[in-house]
């Protein structure tokens, strides 16, 4: 194998140097010289540029119109729609700037080849025509950015009071969402809550105790660890650091644990709160304030159809608000495709698994909503649920 | 001066301070350009391998497992972690590496010295401290590829808390490590590059050069260098922290994590302060980039029309404008991460203000050729591709730049397309528009020219062939970074849009084996060059074909007008080399 790769290796060389030799000859042959001009080669090099535009053109109609069907479907949310409508304006200001200049740029390079004999105009510049090109553009970017802004404010404008709240909650590599529960309010989480069932780390009453017992009980068999082992030792070094750290992280829980006991209203706001995976529904028609967590890295929650998209933040909270205007059911008649769903996806490089971090959204009448949110359970019942079942384990 | 005697004493050179640890800003400018190309040509390897995985998803490929081994393409299939390394290092090798490095580094270095007419640059030695030093960064990027847990895998913009946690990918182990390493490196050799090109500008111009009589490649060079300057230090910093964060517990970028099983400590920092840093940088890099290019072109597009460039000083101020505002405008890659909404009201407004000085440089090299008598070399067939790829990816971001358009089109393959077209195709052309005319100047040979259309054609179309259809992908909302479209069914319809770019790829990456044929090839058995091959204004074709240190074998030239005398009416030649004397009566530059 070895001797054949060489082999073929100096075959190449051969092959190349002897390439060389031929290409020399002919240059030497024609006496091609590297410099000078031919007229008739470069009228064609001239015109091939106004080919070029055409092919470019060309491809882009090509491109445009077989891939069409694929593009996203009508917007489904109401500030959807208006960018979809600022998008479409830009495009037309741009697609027509782009053919202009385009068309310009072959005519020039079509038109004002070397000629032998001839010399070009000296035209250094032309005050009129640069402040023309620079006014031009700057009234139309002024449109441009109006335009936009009054877009993104709109967007970006508090939610209104009664919008329904949800959290979408972010890791490696799913998604979470979180219903606010019937008080609309979304409990308190903490990222040294989570473990177990409890993937979003809610502090609840509940929550506080389990977690001080998880935490006791580790302590206890550290400390139980660190006598044991030899002392000075490596495994002695490990158990105690690791003890410290759960003795901080304990502290810590304390703190939460005193907080509860000032003021458990924001605590307690999470008992109803309901957890959903793989897929979360919203009712058509209402406002949905959506607020973002993280639990590892940074992921960006972004739901195509509905033009929405933010960061989920590990440390921080961050929101968008949309409101849907057209069902599930509804846009699979629009796109006439039986199995058609909006999805949230991920886009916003987290690792491996990146390329396939996704939930459907079902987008349905307030009433199928309510139907469809009355059969989760809240956090509370989850809870109970599960320590009645250890309780019987046991 | 000492450097004119230096130019008769040293002929006898030994081949190390010669070739190796040279001084002369010419063969250090020669050391930029083949570790940059050597740099290039992995970057391209990379992106033809991750290509191969997005049009033929999860399909086995002998050629992965011949450069990845079984361990990163088991089987012939891309691992996907591995799929995020190659499209890391790809990026920071054509950004950096190629087009900051390769590109500043080279015609910089051969260009600023010879054409406002200097012996060398102010400091020979910091030059040559400059290029070992990209060269070191460029050593242990390349290394962290061979490190058991795989290079960098965060993307090239690193973004923590992805890239501080091995625990959230294996790249964010060594590999990072040496990542960070070699961009400290990187950053000290930019640094102590633009420093010398800036003092040289300033302080070693001949007799004559005034500023206003530069060539708009020294502007633009000279504004680059600026840039540079102020905003490298930024990422060193954002890198330091970084650097803390992972070795010694500090929080400058995490809080509140729960990864692996474990709630780390890391409280009160934020991952968003990186992200600031690193576009503080990431935005004015773009510039440090497309600067350089637009000079380039500048030059060419002028010499090959046989006509002034059209509006030098609206050129210039086009250039400072750009400078300028490529430092209040880094908050538009943030307009998704929830920051302040009216935040992003600004730097929408900042970013598109750019567009205006980018439509004059546009409409000013478009009136350039305008009843010009134009030469189609190759360097000029490149320039005017890159005003083709120039306005393509300009355009689209004028759509990026809105911020209520850039919710549903930010990290999709829209974005991915915009930047690839303006500033990856755009200065990539420029680069070789920029090798193919001053390549007599550098090896004092000519390159061969049929071999340098063929090479223009296949670059030039299979570059908008590979980005073009992108902008489409994007637009149905495909996102960045994916290792395949193959989960969604609403992507199915794209998947033979990957292959026909892929296929676009392949293609435009063997043509580039063209140049490399025609480059080696013509250093050693090109035809010998005349001192003034393409009839140019500027000093630097003043200089004999051969080349010495010092430059100029005599008394530096003396500049009497500025670099844009072609076709000036009533002179016997269609150029004026700048060392001609103003004749009575003649009007010197832009009247």
């Amino acid at each position: 194998m070895i001797i054949l790769t060489i082999i073929a290796v100096l075959a190449a060389v051969a092959g190349v140097v002897q390439l060389v030799r031929v290409f020399e000859l002919t240059w030497k042959l024609k006496g091609d010289n590297q410099t000078s001009v031919d007229f008739a080669e470069n009228r064609t090099r001239g015109r091939l540029w106004g080919l070029f535009v055409l092919a470019y053109f060309g491809f882009f109609i090509y491109i445009a119109q077989k891939y069409s069907p694929f593009m996203l479907p009508e917007a489904a949310s109401e500030h959807g729609a208006v960018i979809d409508t600022v998008l479409n304006f830009n495009f037309l200001i741009i697609i027509a700037v782009f053919v202009i200049t385009h068309l310009i740029l072959a005519y020039f390079t079509g038109k004002y080849y070397w000629r032998p004999g001839k010399r070009a105009e000296f035209v250094t510049h032309n005050n009129k025509l640069e402040l023309l090109w620079t006014t031009v553009p700057a009234i139309v970017l002024a449109v441009i950015i109006i335009y936009g802004l009054t877009a993104w404010n709109d967007i970006t404008s508090e939610p209104s009071e009664d919008a329904i709240r949800i959290e979408l909650y972010s890791k490696q590599f799913d998604w979470t969402a979180r219903y606010a529960g019937s008080d609309n309010q979304l409990g308190e989480a903490n990222f040294n809550f989570i473990g177990g069932i409890n993937a979003l780390g809610l502090v609840t009453k509940e929550s506080i105790e389990t977690r001080i017992a998880e935490l006791e009980e580790e302590i206890a068999g550290l400390e139980a660890e660190v006598a044991e082992a030899p002392e000075g030792g490596l495994k002695e070094e490990e158990a105690s650091e690791k003890l410290d750290l759960r003795k901080r992280q304990l502290s810590k829980i304390y703190v939460h644990q005193y907080k509860y006991e000032q003021n458990a209203a924001p605590y307690n706001a999470g008992l109803d709160d309901k957890l959903v995976k793989v897929e979360f529904h919203i009712p058509v028609g209402k406002e949905v304030f959506f607020q973002f967590r993280s639990q590892d890295v940074i992921h960006s929650a972004y739901m195509p159809h509905f033009r929405a998209q933010m960061n989920t933040v590990p440390g921080e909270v961050t929101s968008f608000k949309f409101t849907p205007t057209i069902t599930t059911a509804d846009m699979k008649l629009k796109t006439g495709n039986p199995d058609f769903n909006y999805i949230l996806l991920c886009n916003k490089v987290c690792g491996a698994a990146h390329y396939n971090m996704q939930m459907d959204i079902i987008v349905e009448s307030e009433a199928d909503y309510n139907k469809w949110l009355g059969e989760q359970k809240t956090f509370a019942a989850v809870n109970t649920t599960t320590s009645d079942l250890a309780t019987i384990s046991q | 001066m000492a450097g004119q005697t230096h130019a008769a004493e040293h002929h006898h050179e030994s081949f190390v301070s010669k070739y190796i640890f040279s001084q002369d800003h010419k063969m250090i400018g020669k050391q930029f350009l083949i570790t940059g190309m050597s740099m290039a040509t992995v970057g391209m390897i990379m992106s033809v391998l991750f290509r191969l995985q997005l049009a033929y998803p999860g399909e086995s490929f002998k050629i992965l497992s011949f450069f990845l081994g079984e361990k990163w393409a088991p089987g012939g299939v891309l691992d996907p972690n591995m799929y995020l390394a190659l499209g890391t290092i790809h990026g920071t090798i054509m950004v950096f590496f190629l087009l900051t490095a390769g590109l500043s580094g080279t015609f910089a270095n051969l260009l600023i010295p010879l054409q406002i007419g200097a012996r060398d640059m102010a400091s020979g030695f910091l030059n040559m401290l400059s290029y070992w030093l990209f060269f070191l960064a460029s050593v242990i990027m390349l290394s962290s590829l061979f490190v058991e847990s795989g290079p960098a895998s965060g993307g090239w913009t690193v973004y923590p808390p992805l890239s501080l946690l091995p625990q959230a990918m294996p790249g964010s182990g060594m590999g990072m490590t040496l990542w960070i390493t070699a961009m400290g490196i990187f950053i000290a050799s930019s640094l102590i590059g633009g420093l010398n090109y800036i003092v040289t500008i300033i302080n070693l111009r001949t007799k004559g050069m005034t500023m206003t009589r530069l060539p708009l490649s020294i502007w633009a060079l000279f504004v680059t260098a600026i840039l540079g300057l102020l905003s490298f230090p930024v990422l060193l910093s954002a890198v330091v922290l970084m650097i803390f964060d992972r070795g010694f517990g500090t929080s400058f970028y995490m809080s509140d994590i729960y990864i692996a099983g474990e709630a780390l400590e890391h409280s009160g920092g934020s991952p968003i302060l990186y992200e600031h840093l690193f576009w503080f940088l990431g935005h004015p890099e773009v510039y440090i980039i497309l600067l350089p290019a637009l000079g380039i072109t500048s030059e060419v597009i002028a010499n090959n029309s046989r006509k002034p460039i059209f509006g030098y000083r609206a050129m210039v101020g086009s250039i400072l404008a750009i400078g300028f505002l490529s430092f209040i405008v880094w908050g538009h890659h943030m307009f998704v991460t929830g920051m302040d909404p009216f935040l992003g009201s600004v730097f929408t407004f900042t970013t598109l203000l750019i567009a205006i000085p980018s439509a004059v440089k546009v409409f000013n090299y478009l009136t350039t050729l305008w009843k010009g008598n134009i030469r189609f070399t190759p360097a000029m067939m490149f320039s005017v591709g890159m005003v083709s790829t120039f306005l393509s990816g300009g355009l689209t971001g004028i759509i990026l730049a809105d911020s209520a358009l850039d919710i549903n089109l930010h990290d999709t393959y829209f974005v991915v397309a915009h930047f690839h077209i303006v500033m990856g195709l755009s200065a990539v052309l420029a680069m070789f528009a920029g090798v193919y005319h001053w390549f007599p100047k550098m090896y004092g040979r000519m390159m061969n020219l049929k071999l340098g259309y063929a090479h223009f054609w296949l670059t030039f179309v299979s570059g908008y062939g590979v980005f073009f259809p992108m902008h489409f992908m994007g637009l149905a909302g495909v996102p960045r970074r994916y290792y395949s479209n193959t989960e969604f069914p609403l992507f199915d319809g794209f998947v033979d849009m990957q292959v026909l770019m892929t296929v676009f790829a392949i293609i435009g990456s063997l043509a580039q084996v063209i140049f490399f044929f025609n480059f080696f090839y013509s250093i050693w058995r090109g035809p010998k060059a005349p001192q003034n091959p393409w009839k140019a204004n500027s000093l630097e074709w003043t200089t004999p074909v051969e080349h010495i240190h010092g430059n100029w074998p005599g008394a530096l030239p003396v500049v009497h007008r500025w670099a844009y005398d072609y076709s000036k009416p009533g002179k016997e030649e269609d150029f004026v080399p700048q060392t001609v004397p103003l004749e009575e009566g003649e009007v010197d530059g832009e009247h």
